[in-house]
């Protein structure tokens, strides 16, 4: 198969389209996986006895379990159940759940980190949980995190292609889409390829930097 | 001759009248034990605070000296005993029960302020901020009348030009004056300093100390301070406690301990330490 260029050109705008589709569902995903990650560290820390517990399973079993296969079940499976939405919110909260069991750990590590003399501190204060959380331990914790959070966003960007198997329009579904229509996938899979590349490159040497800039200063 | 292995009653220094007609202790501990494992930091201590007395705790490591700050501050809880301060029960553990936080806890506990030795303050908030957060935020405090009253302290502790730093901003000697002014920003009626000049680089040790000398001075505060600052010790204190091993061997008058000290340990340890 030789490269054609005038039909690479023409697909492009769609594959664009798809393009803007994965970067939807990972903003979307990774506030949703940033957001109950958080509640998941602070859930585990607090130790309340079966709360604990549970998370604690929850995670083994989000982390344990292929994310195709969540898709799977979340897509094909739930709306027996009465639960169902459209391809495009399942796969960004299916996506989100998942990566918030990897973020927690993150966020996990973050907390770990601050000083036991910080808690000390406040436990000679007398401060309140909900200012020693939110003033005293996050923002510390937070800061060591973000570079670590980056990089779980650039690898949901290329995870989300599984979800064009729950027929989510990303750009490997659009890739393929186009593909199976007109017979040539050289094309199109190679400018989806290039496409992630172009957007996750970039990120990459971004986390890089922020590595430096938020690394410990003593 | 060894020292004796029974507690020394630490009432026997002679009070002065103004001390005897107080109520009673602030600081009490009754036959306080603390272990961890096989290891005993504390073995059945007696031991009082009278109301505005400042006692210093000096004795080697591990002789149990910070725990009792920790105990207090509720940092640790004790294996048995019962502690209790300004006549509120804070601990009160039986033999082979588990340590349980008592209701009042919560209450007493804000009588109480603690300088750690690593300072422990807040390092991505300002000196100000470090120390109007407990008072706006536990005592409920109007925020302009938080922030006059630290401005306030912070120029007590010679720091008014440093408010607006950080922590990283400061040297070790202004991080622990810092810590001062907060803990002092909620009115404690008794102060814990944990080895406060233990960290610090000798250079910047004197600053400190005039800080904590002049609160001595100055206020009813009561102070109990772990040091390893003898003649700071002597000079300050109304009373002076060895410990070793978990125990208080001695306490004393500060030149009877210093001078004419009764137990062979002390003197073996002030001659350790002295002759430095």
């Amino acid at each position: 198969m030789i490269w054609d260029n005038a039909f690479a050109v023409s697909i492009i705008p769609q594959l664009l389209q798809g393009l803007v589709v994965t970067v939807e569902i990972t903003l979307l995903g990774t506030l949703i996986a940033a957001l109950l990650g958080l509640a998941l560290a602070i859930l585990r820390r607090l130790a309340i006895p079966v709360v604990s517990q549970v998370v604690t399973f929850a995670v083994v079993f989000i982390r344990g379990t292929p994310l195709l296969v969540q898709a799977y079940c979340a897509f094909f499976v739930l709306p027996d159940y009465g639960i169902s939405a459209d391809a495009f919110t399942t796969g960004a909260i299916v996506i989100g759940i998942n990566y918030s069991a990897y973020m927690a750990e993150v966020y996990r590590s973050g907390i770990q980190g601050v000083h036991i003399g910080q808690w000390e501190a406040c436990t000679a204060l007398g401060l309140p949980a909900t200012r020693v959380w939110g003033r005293i331990i996050l923002p510390q914790a937070l800061r060591t995190v973000v570079p670590m959070l980056g990089n779980y966003l650039i690898q949901m960007f290329k995870d989300s292609a599984v979800l064009s198997a729950i027929t989510v329009v990303e750009l490997l579904g659009t890739a393929q889409a186009i593909g199976s229509s007109n017979f040539r996938y050289l094309e199109p899979l190679t400018i989806a390829a290039i496409l992630f590349l172009i957007i996750s490159y970039p990120s990459s040497r971004l986390v890089n930097r922020l590595e430096r800039r938020y690394a410990p200063q003593h | 001759m060894r020292p004796s292995t029974e507690p020394v009653p630490l009432q026997t220094g002679a009070l002065s009248e103004s001390e005897l007609a107080k109520p009673g202790p602030i600081i009490a501990f009754e036959n306080v034990s603390k272990s961890w494992g096989s290891n005993h930091v504390l073995k059945s201590l007696n031991f009082d605070v009278q109301p505005g007395e400042k006692v210093s705790i000096i004795g080697p490591s591990g002789s149990g000296k910070t725990t009792i700050l920790r105990i207090l501050m509720t940092l640790e809880s004790p294996s048995e005993g019962l502690v209790s301060v300004d006549g509120d029960v804070l601990w009160n553990v039986a033999p082979g029960e588990k340590p349980k936080e008592t209701r009042q806890l919560r209450q007493t506990r804000r009588k109480i302020g603690m300088v750690f030795q690593q300072f422990n303050l807040f390092p991505h908030m300002t000196a100000l901020e470090n120390v109007v957060e407990a008072p706006i935020h536990v005592l409920g405090m109007e925020k302009a009348e938080a922030r006059e009253r630290a401005a306030d302290l912070l120029n007590l502790v010679g720091l008014s030009k440093h408010m607006n730093h950080t922590p990283p901003q400061l040297s070790g000697g202004q991080q622990q004056r810092v810590a001062i002014a907060r803990a002092l920003a909620m009115r404690p009626k008794v102060m814990l300093f944990d080895e406060p000049t233990s960290a610090l680089d000798p250079e910047l040790i004197g600053e400190v100390l005039n800080v904590i000398r002049n609160l001595a001075q100055s206020t009813d505060m009561t102070m109990l301070m772990v040091t390893h600052e003898m003649r700071f010790a002597e000079e300050i204190s109304d009373r002076v406690v060895m410990f070793d091993h978990g125990r208080a061997v001695e306490s004393g008058a500060p030149e009877q301990i210093f001078k004419n000290p009764l137990e062979e340990r002390t003197r073996t340890f002030l001659r350790a330490v002295l002759q430095r």
